[in-house]
Order: C-alpha cells, then structure tokens, then sequence
C-alpha cells in the first residue's frame, strides 16, 4: 500500500528485481503473447517471426498434439479432431451454441459446459483452450529466459461469469499465474490511450474472430474509467464467414457437403470476406471431395448486403451502451477500432455513419490488446518504475447478478455497469423450525425471469446454526472482484457463525476436475507436481519476506517495539524455513503466520494511505 | 478505515450536504482508488491484499451511493434518522399517483406500438421533470433544511426513476 512501497503505490521499490510478465491475448481466431521490454510493450513472435498464432489445436491418433500455425493444415483432412474457435464454447453448454449444426466436431451433451469427444478422448473447452496458452507460455519462457511470474489474460468484456472462470481455470491449467483477467477493450484503450496521451470518452468498437465488445470510457489523468460496456459474447467473424457460406450454398444449390467439404468452404469464405476489405470482388472458386467445383464471383457490394443484419447487430449494443452511459453518440470524442474484423469497409462505414465521425484506425488491430494487456502485467507484478507511466482501471461488471425468488423471478443484486470490485450483503431467515440449511440460484443477465437468464450457480449454506423459523438472520454477501468473477460469503448475524458454502456452477468445472485434469497434465508434461508446488511456495515466501521488510522500512514508525519484534520473528521463522531443507507444508504455514503477523501493521498502513491521498486531493484542488 | 471516515461525505472530503461538485467527487474517488484498487496490491502478501480488497469494496460502495442523486439523497436522510422504511412506506398523494399513472400509459402505448420516437421523447421529458424535482430537493435540503419536505420529494424521484428505467429498458427492448 502506500502500505508496501517506499514510493508510490503500484511501483516496485526494489526496481533491479524486474519479474517476468505478460499479456495473453487468448483470440476466437488468433491468440498472441506480448511482454514489456525496456518499458516497452512488444509482442512475442515464434521463431518465424510471426506474432499471430492461430487457435486451433489437433488431437492427432497418434497420442501427440499440434497447436497453431502447425495444426491449420489438419482443418481439412481431420475436422473432428482439428478445433477452431473453442473459445466459443467456453462456459457454454451444448443448447447455447449457434451453426451448431455445421460443426464437424462430436458433442457430448454433458449437463454444463459442453464437451467434444476427440481421437484422444473427451476434451472440455478448458483443456483445449489450455493447449493453447500452454505453446504461448513456452514461446514466452524460451524468449524471456526464465520463468514467468504471472500473466494477464484478456477476456472479452462481455464474458459472464462462467466464461471467466472457463477461461481461468484454463490459465491454471496452462501452468499460469494469473495475475488478472483484462477485459479486452480496457485492454486496448490502455495500449491506444497511453500510447497517444488521450484525454476524454472514448468508445471501444472490438470486433474479432468470434466476439463484439463496445465499452465506453472515460479518460483523465492516467486513469481509465469504464463508464459502460455492452456486447454480444457470440457474434464476430466467424458469423460473416457462415453467412457467405450458406449464400454459396444457397447459389449453387449443392447436396449438404461433407464434413471436410464443410470446413473447405468455410474457409474459403473467411478468405473471400478477407479478400474483399481490399478488392471489389473476388473469386470464389472451390474444388470440392464430392467432386464438384465451384466457380462464383462475389462483389463486396453483394456481401456487405448479404452480412448487413449482422453489421446492425452490433448497433444495438452501442446505443444500450450510451444509454446506460447518459451519454450521445456526439458525446464521444474517438472510436477505437479493434479486432480483425473491423477491417471490412462496410464495418468501418456503419461505425462511422452512426458516430458522426471517421474511427481511429492508426492502431494494430490484431496487437493492441495483447500490447495493453502486457502492459497491465508489468504493472501488476511490480516492475514499473519512477518516472514510468501510471495508470489506473476502474472496470465494470458487464451484466447484472441477481438472485432468484419465489415465481422464478430474478431480483438484481447488482446491477450492470458497476464499477468493480463491488459487494452486496442481503439478508435472509430461516422458515422452518431448526433448519440448518438454505439453497440460492444466482443468475446473470437483465431479465425478469430467470429461466431468460443465465444461470451461474447455486449455493448452499450449510451450518447454520439451528433457531426458531425466523429467528435466525443469514447475512450473504456477493462479491464481485476485479476480474468480474463472483465469490458468496454468509454469516448468521446474531451468533456470527459462518456457515460454509458449497458452490455447485451450472457451466464450470468442480474444483476437483481441475486438479485432476492438473495431475494428469504434469504427469504427461513430465513434470513433477510436488516440486513444483515447493517451488511456488518457496518463491511465494520469498515475495512475502521482501515485501515486509520494505514495508517496515517505509512504514516501521508506526509499529511500537513490541509489535516490531512479533514480526521480526515471524520473519526469522520463514527465512528459516525458506533457507532449510525444503517442506511444501511448512512453507505454507509460515506463510500463513506471517501474514497474520502483519495484518495490524496493514490496517495501519492503509488507514495512513488513504489520509494521505485525501490530504493530496485537499492540496491539489487549492 | 471506518475509524477515519464516520461517513461517505468525509471519506471524500466534501461537505455533507445533497449540492455537491460532480468533479470533486470523481477526483476523489480515483485518488482514493489509486490507493486501494486491488491492482495497486497485486504483488504484495495476503494480508495487504484482502484489506486493500475491503477499502476497495467500501470507497466503491460510497462513490455509487454519492454519485446518484437518489441514493445520495436517501442516505443523507439515513444519517438523520429517517430511514429507508420509513420512505418505502409512505403513501403518496393522489394527484401525484394520477399523473404516475398518465406517464405509465403513454409510455406502455409507445411500447406496444414499437415506436422509438415517442419512448425517445418521453424520456426526454422525463429527464426534464427529474432535473426540476431534483432542482427542489437540493432546495429543501441545503437552503430551508426541511427534511420531511425533502423525504417525500425523494419518494416522488424514485417513482420517477422506476418509470424512467422502465423507459430505457422499453428502448433497450426496441434496440434489436
Ligand atoms: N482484412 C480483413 N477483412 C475482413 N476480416 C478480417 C480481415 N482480417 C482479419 N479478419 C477477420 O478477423 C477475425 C479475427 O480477428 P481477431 O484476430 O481480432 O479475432 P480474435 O481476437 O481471435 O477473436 P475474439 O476477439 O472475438 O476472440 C477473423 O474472423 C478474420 O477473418
Ligand atoms: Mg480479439
């Protein structure tokens, strides 16, 4: 805080110690890594120099994988096993997936978050995308020489919970440390913002492979306030390509093609619809296994007709957007555009007919979101120094979390647009006579019913304490933190018992799939899991121990002696144990106490901090 | 923190009165969250991180109840006893209930008949009639000190914001 650093908050106060960071920008159709290399941010290519790496991984029969650029040729020849786009399906369950039909994948319809059944066996979403942050943490570590501290993944802002949490659980998975998830449109208004020293409200127009994001924010001083953020977690390239598929379909009138011929033409029209950002018309020429061929021409004015519905699709989030931000379009002072999509001209002119004005378009839109994401890691793990940028991001929840009531009605908890991190407590009795238990369905979306809302989890509070019906006043509190990711605390208020909770997500992973899924990765990778759990909690210590002693130097008056020495000695206890032969354990448990041991000295600091920032505002406004 | 800030008002510096700078208010809140936001602790231990976690949680909390007139208008009500019951539970007058009633009516008929314009220029009038309400209870609250006044022009606002969200949510609807 204030608390730890000698200087500013968020600043390292030991600048020699720079710890390896990085933003992942984990993309429907392309994904990148990007790192901050002496003070600026760079992405991180792979030995071709490519800086893009295609989201596709291949199960190959052989037992062995390939991911990226390297899996592109298996689209074709093996589609069940080749997956593109798996982003799609996180947190999804089978019901939520559109053109689910001209997918060549097998589905198995698990209740939750859908599973596809490959040559290597039942794969979840998480697993695959996991395959694919893996090869980038390796790309990573290999150019950065060392292990990564943590990594910031970028999720569109329009993700609900359960794909957070998909997408997480997916970092874990990869071996990361996840130091936050970014939305993807903060992201790039971090990389454009600072980049061009902008001040005002800007909107973000983020159109990629698979999602649309449109955030408002407001910039001053360094400080990125989200004021809005609306979207649609399923509409983006890929829909394009889908559209000029069944045009061609529709053209030519063809038997329902095989699953190969299926790809082939889906990839033929994702290069057509790419093809035509820079030419009039195009040539879609196709030799299909039925032994047919294809010979069309499509002129960009047929396919910015044929695509038009879905062009206005991404207006009416733009107006919810301003609506919820009290704002007009001529309130907004530049339109970022971002996303590999917004390189099609009718895209551009549709952005610009409804903002009065021409988009900003002199950025990378396939780079500024891992650039501004690596970035927020750099920051993040501590490596900034005096005199190096600062910032601050002041996100949203992009939908409102409610609780369902009696009649399946939804009640709003909290509502869409709150600026994180944010709680809400609410209260609840008991109806029966020493009841001990109570269930809660937390759902997302804006809807009145439930049943149109998603449903993220239901909770059960267990260990309250048994009372008459009525007696007993269960206080739950929402939490909701900076990475948009919900967490539900309960206590009785007049015994103060804390009841346990037993989370059970209606599209995410049991904890205990995920550690098995981690087992079973290490066990593959060869890796052994015990070592490198003594290895985190020895780095953990270390990171502990570093930070109280820059603490006490900072801040060490406003200790008294006595406290002084229960810390020193808490310190002293883990160096030891740190310096000794090595037990997972042990180390935990010292970790553990000298985080008690300085929870006073924290308070303490923090009450200091913040007297301080208010004394500061008091100054600056004189 | 509650040991240095009794209220929302003082924990960002502004006097404790319902007229309050827009842009102070904003600058104060992000000096504070430059402060706590979970961001500024990432790399620091447990214990610094859960109660830069609550300070976070709190300084938010405060801005939004500060930040809209409603809220802010109800908790300054709070801190002198009159209590959210006591505003959720009072009956209004008929005069008002009738013309509640006319607003509603025009606002179900532009629904039904999908016609944006119309929605559009109810909440423009809308929003005129919430700036002069709201114009009255600064009134009350900061010139003549009349709180039982002041409640009951707040219950009139909060009639007028259900109608007004039941607007947007009318055009949202008409969005697609
Ligand atoms: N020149 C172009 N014209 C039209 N579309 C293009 C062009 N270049 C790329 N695209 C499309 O952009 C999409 C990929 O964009 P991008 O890499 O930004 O998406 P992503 O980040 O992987 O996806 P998302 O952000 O939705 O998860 C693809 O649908 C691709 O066909
Ligand atoms: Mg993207």
């Amino acid at each position: 805080m204030a608390l730890l650093q000698i200087a500013e908050p968020g600043m390292s106060a030991a600048p020699h110690q720079h710890r390896l960071a990085v933003g992942i920008d984990l993309g429907t159709t392309n994904s990148l890594v990007a790192t901050v290399k002496n003070g600026i941010a760079v992405c991180l290519p792979d030995e071709e120099g490519r800086a893009l790496m295609p989201s596709v991984v291949h199960y190959r029969d052989d037992g062995g994988r390939d991911v990226g650029r390297a899996a592109l040729g298996a689209r074709v020849a093996d589609p069940r096993n080749t997956i593109v786009s798996v982003k799609r399906f996180m947190g999804r369950g089978f019901a939520d997936v559109a053109h689910i039909e001209t997918m060549p994948y097998i589905f198995e319809e698990t209740p939750g978050m859908l599973r596809l059944r490959t040559v290597q066996g039942s794969k979840s979403p998480v697993e695959i995308s996991a395959e694919i942050l893996r090869v980038l943490r390796r790309r990573a570590e290999a150019s950065l020489g060392g292990e990564l501290a943590g990594a910031v993944i970028t999720v569109p802002a329009y993700f609900d919970d359960a794909q957070r949490q998909a997408t997480k659980d997916a970092a874990r998975l990869a071996g990361l440390h996840v130091l936050r998830l970014l939305n993807e449109p903060t992201a790039a208004a971090v990389a454009y913002g600072l980049d061009n020293a902008v001040e005002g409200v800007y909107a973000v127009y983020d159109l990629g492979g698979g999602t649309f994001d449109l955030s408002i924010l407001k910039l001053t001083r360094g400080v990125f306030e989200v004021l809005a953020t609306n979207g649609d977690a399923s509409l983006g390239g890929d829909d394009f390509d889908h559209r000029l598929y069944c045009w061609v379909l529709d053209q030519t009138r063809i038997d329902p093609p095989s699953v190969e011929d299926t790809r082939r033409l889906q990839m033929k029209a994702r290069e057509i619809k790419e093809l035509l950002s820079v030419s009039e018309e195009a040539p879609f020429r196709l030799r299909l296994d039925s032994g047919l061929s294809l010979d069309l021409t499509v002129s960009r004015a047929a396919f910015a007709e044929m695509t038009r519905p879905l062009v206005q699709k991404t207006l009416a989030p733009i107006r919810r957007a301003l609506r919820d931000a009290g704002l007009a379009a001529r309130d907004i002072k530049g339109v970022v555009m971002v996303g590999g999509a917004t390189r099609m001209p009718h895209i551009q002119r549709a952005v610009a007919a409804f903002f009065g004005q021409e988009p900003l378009t002199n950025l990378d839109p396939d780079k500024v979101v891992a650039l501004g994401a690596a970035m927020q890691a750099n920051a993040l793990v501590g490596n900034r120094k005096p005199g190096d940028d600062d910032w601050l991001l002041l996100d949203v929840i992009p939908l409102s979390l409610g609780l369902e009531t009696m009649g399946g009605l939804s009640e709003k908890l909290i509502p869409r647009n709150a600026t994180l991190p944010v709680a809400r407590a609410q209260e609840f009795t008991t109806y029966k006579d020493g009841q001990t238990a109570m269930a809660f369905h937390v759902v997302q979306g804006e809807r009145e019913l439930v049943a149109d809302c998603r449903s993220l989890a239901r909770f059960e509070l267990r260990g309250i304490p048994p009372m008459a019906a009525g007696a007993a006043r269960i206080r739950v509190t929402f939490q909701v933190d900076a990475d948009g990711l919900l967490s539900v605390s309960a206590r009785e208020a007049s015994t103060g018992v804390e009841a346990s909770i037993l989370v059970n997500p209606s599209y995410g992973l049991a904890d205990g799939e995920i550690a098995d899924m981690l087992r079973a990765g290490f066990e593959r990778a060869g890796d052994d899991l015990a070592a490198r759990a003594l290895r985190e909690q020895q780095v953990e210590a270390g990171r502990l121990l570093e930070a109280v002693a820059q603490a006490l130097a900072a801040d060490g008056d406003l200790l008294d002696a006595g406290e002084r020495a229960a810390i020193a000695a808490a310190m002293a206890r883990l160096q030891g144990l740190v310096d000794g032969p090595g037990d997972t354990r042990s180390l935990a448990d010292g970790i553990t106490a000298l985080n008690r041991a300085t929870e006073e000295f924290a308070a303490r600091r923090m009450d200091h901090s913040i007297r301080t920032a208010l004394a500061g505002h008091k100054i600056a406004e004189l | 923190m509650s040991e240095i800030s009794p209220d929302y008002f003082a924990l960002f510096g502004l006097p404790r009165r319902f007229g309050i700078d827009e842009a102070d208010l904003d600058r104060a809140w992000h000096a504070l969250q430059a402060e706590v936001h979970p961001d500024r602790h990432a790399h620091l231990p447990d214990s610094e991180r859960h109660r830069a976690m609550r300070g976070a949680l709190r300084v938010n909390e405060a801005y939004a109840t500060l930040k809209r007139p409603i809220s802010r208008a109800r908790y300054l009500l709070d801190l002198v006893g009159i209590g959210t019951d006591k505003i959720d539970n009072t009956a209004m007058a008929s005069g008002f209930l009738i013309e509640q009633m006319e607003w509603r009516e025009a606002v179900e008929e532009a629904r039904a008949f999908g016609d944006v314009d119309a929605l559009e220029q109810l909440a423009l009038r809308l929003r005129m009639h919430i700036d002069e309400v709201t114009t009255l209870l600064a009134e009350q609250f900061d010139n003549r000190s009349d709180r039982e006044a002041a409640a009951d022009t707040v219950r009139r606002l909060m009639f007028l914001d259900k109608l007004r969200r039941d607007i947007d949510d009318g055009l949202a609807a008409l969005d697609d």
